[in-house]
C-alpha cells in the first residue's frame, strides 16, 4: 500500500484563518464604501419560530411571503395566519360502507390545497381492500384503475393525516418545525422544516409526503387563497400533509373534501359541540381507529353507517 | 320530531340562498294556487288566498330552501334544505295535468313520461303512491295527507325511517357550507332519484403516480 496523495498539494485547501481575513474584509469594504445591507432581507431570513414572532413580524413576514408569491405565479396571491378557533377541537369521520372510491376528494384536495402536480403529491391516499378480508392494509390496493367503481367484492379505505391527539410526528420533530395547534389540526412551518424526513417514518398512517422535487403548479390552478401553516405554496425540501382545510375550517367552512364527496360519506365537526354530526356519529356509530393500539388517538374516525 | 317553522326561523334564511326558480306556485299546507289564468277571476282568488294562507303560516315560497331543525335532540341549529332538483321544465306538473283530466287510478305505465325509469320497489308502488292525482303539484303520504315538494324527505322517511333520522341529525346525507351556524342539507331527492333510488356506479379518477426509481 502507497501512501495517499497529500490532498493539500492536489486541491489547495482553504484555511480558517484565510476565511476569516476575507469575511472581516468584505465587511470592512462594504462598511466603508457605504454600501448598505438590506437589514429588511436579513431580518425576514433569520427570522424567529412561528410562534415566537411578534403581530408585527407575524405581518411583515406574511407580506412579504404574499409579494413572493405573487411575483413567482404573476398573480395576486393571499397569506394568512388565522389563529385556532376558541373552544373547537375538531374531528372528522369517514362511513366506509358508503366511500365507493371515486378518488374525488384527492383531487379536489389537490386542488384547493396547492400540491405539486408533477411530481405529484397527494394528500388522500384512497385504499382498495377486499371485503372477504376486511381491513387488510397489507394486501390494499391504492392504484386500482377500474372503468368504474364501486367493484361489488371490494370496499375503499381513504387514509390521510389522522391528526393525532399526540401525534408521533410531532415528537420526531428535530426543530420543532411541526406542532399540535389547540384546535386539534397537526400543522407543518414550511420554512422551519429542514427536511430531514424524520415525520415521515415516524407517522404510522403514511400522510406525510416529501418535496422530492420542485413543486411544480400552474400559475392558473394556483388557490391564491393562502394560509401560512396551510395551503400556501411549498418548496423542494420540505414536508407537507392534510390540514383539514386549515384555511376553510377556521373560517368555517367545511374541508374540500366533504364539500366533493358524491355520496356525502365525508363528515366533520366541532367534537366539542353537543349538536354537531361528528359528536352525533362518535356517540351513537361503532366508530373504528386506524391503528388504535399504537396509542396515537386519531381525531379521524371510520365508522359503518349502513 | 315536531318540524315547526316560526318566524325566527324563517327569518335565518338569507335572501341569496333563495334561488329564483321557475317555480309560480304559492304551497299553504296543501292549499294549491294555480298558475293565474288571465280570465279566470276564480284563480285569482285562489291565489290571493294562497298567499294569505302563506303568509299566515310563514311556509317559505316554493323554490326556496326550507329549514328544518337538526341535531339528535331535535333543539339542534337550523339547517336550510336545498330546493328539489327538478328536471327542466317538468315542474309545476299542473301546466299539463289539468283538474278536469280523467284519472285512471289503476297502476300502469305512463307513456308521457317516458323518461322515467322506475325501479322503486317496482312490484308494489307506482304513480300515485307518492303523486296526488287531485293536486297535481304536491305530493301525498300514506295517510292521503298533501305534501310539499320542497319537504318530500317526510314522504321518503315514510318507509325509511331509520334514513330520516339519521339525516336529521347528520350523519346519512351530506351537508355543505359552514359547519357550525347554518347548514346547507340537500334533500333525499338531491343525491337519490327517486324514481331509482340507487347510487350509479361512476368513473374513478385517474389512480396516484408509481413512485419509480429513477434510471
Amino acid at each position: 500500500m502507497s501512501t495517499p496523495p497529500d490532498e493539500s498539494a492536489v486541491q489547495p485547501k482553504l484555511r480558517r484563518r484565510e476565511v476569516l481575513l476575507g469575511l472581516f474584509t468584505l465587511a470592512a469594504a462594504a462598511t466603508v464604501s457605504g454600501c448598505s445591507v438590506d437589514k429588511k432581507a436579513l431580518r425576514l431570513f433569520f427570522h424567529s419560530h412561528f410562534k415566537e414572532l411578534s403581530p408585527d413580524e407575524l405581518s411583515e413576514r406574511l407580506a412579504d411571503l404574499a409579494g413572493r408569491y405573487s411575483k413567482r405565479f404573476g398573480r395576486a396571491v393571499s397569506v394568512h395566519a388565522t389563529p385556532p378557533l376558541e373552544g373547537v377541537r375538531f374531528g372528522y369521520a369517514l362511513d366506509i360502507s358508503r366511500c365507493i372510491g371515486c378518488r374525488r376528494c384527492v383531487y379536489g384536495c389537490v386542488e384547493e390545497n396547492n400540491q405539486s402536480r408533477d411530481p405529484q403529491i397527494q394528500w388522500i391516499t384512497v385504499l382498495e381492500m377486499e371485503k372477504e378480508k376486511g381491513i387488510d392494509l397489507q394486501h390494499a390496493n391504492a392504484y386500482y384503475d377500474h372503468a368504474l367503481v364501486p367493484q361489488p367484492d371490494k370496499f375503499y379505505f381513504p387514509v390521510a393525516c389522522q391528526h393525532c391527539e399526540h401525534p408521533p410526528c410531532v415528537k420526531v420533530c428535530p426543530v420543532g418545525a411541526t406542532w399540535k395547534d389547540p384546535d386539534g389540526i397537526v400543522v407543518i412551518d414550511y420554512d422551519w422544516c429542514v427536511g430531514c424526513r424524520c415525520c415521515l417514518t415516524a407517522c404510522p398512517y403514511g400522510a406525510r409526503h416529501f418535496n422530492w422535487g420542485e413543486p411544480n403548479l400552474p400559475a392558473a390552478e394556483l388557490n391564491a387563497d393562502t394560509e401560512y401553516l396551510g395551503n400556501r405554496p411549498r418548496s423542494k425540501g420540505t414536508v407537507e400533509k392534510c390540514t383539514f382545510c386549515l384555511q376553510r375550517v377556521r373560517k368555517g367552512l367545511y374541508p374540500k373534501c366533504v364539500e366533493v364527496c358524491p355520496v356525502g360519506a365525508r363528515k366533520f365537526g366541532n367534537l366539542l359541540d353537543p349538536e354537531s354530526e361528528i359528536r352525533y356519529i362518535v356517540q351513537n356509530k361503532r366508530v373504528y381507529l386506524l391503528k388504535e393500539e399504537l396509542n396515537t388517538e386519531p381525531k379521524f374516525f371510520y365508522y359503518f353507517g349502513l | 320530531m315536531p318540524l315547526q317553522k316560526s318566524k325566527t326561523d324563517r327569518a335565518r334564511i338569507r335572501p341569496e340562498d333563495r334561488p329564483a326558480g321557475p317555480l309560480r306556485i304559492l304551497m299553504g299546507s296543501g292549499e294549491r294556487a294555480a298558475t293565474p289564468r288571465p280570465a279566470c277571476r276564480r284563480a285569482r282568488f285562489v291565489l290571493v288566498a294562497g298567499a294569505i294562507l302563506t303568509w299566515t303560516l310563514r311556509t317559505p315560497v316554493a323554490g326556496s330552501p326550507s329549514v328544518v331543525e337538526s341535531g339528535a335532540s331535535g333543539n339542534g341549529s337550523l339547517l336550510a334544505v336545498s330546493p328539489p332538483p327538478f328536471s327542466e321544465g317538468i315542474f309545476p306538473c299542473s301546466e299539463c295535468h289539468k283538474p278536469d283530466d280523467k284519472i285512471d287510478r289503476t297502476p300502469h305505465e305512463v307513456e308521457a313520461h317516458d323518461t322515467v325509469v322506475f325501479e322503486h320497489d317496482k312490484k308494489n308502488r307506482w304513480c300515485l303512491d307518492c303523486h296526488d292525482a287531485t293536486h297535481r303539484d304536491s305530493l301525498r303520504l300514506a295517510s292521503g295527507a298533501l305534501l310539499d315538494f320542497r319537504e318530500s324527505f317526510k314522504l321518503c322517511g315514510q318507509c325509511h325511517g331509520p334514513q330520516l333520522r339519521n339525516w336529521m341529525a347528520g350523519e346519512h346525507g351530506k351537508r355543505t357550507g359552514s359547519w357550525r351556524g347554518q347548514k346547507q342539507y340537500l334533500l333525499c331527492v338531491s343525491c337519490h332519484n327517486p324514481h331509482s333510488p340507487r347510487f350509479k356506479p361512476l368513473k374513478p379518477l385517474p389512480p396516484p403516480h408509481r413512485q419509480e426509481p429513477s434510471k
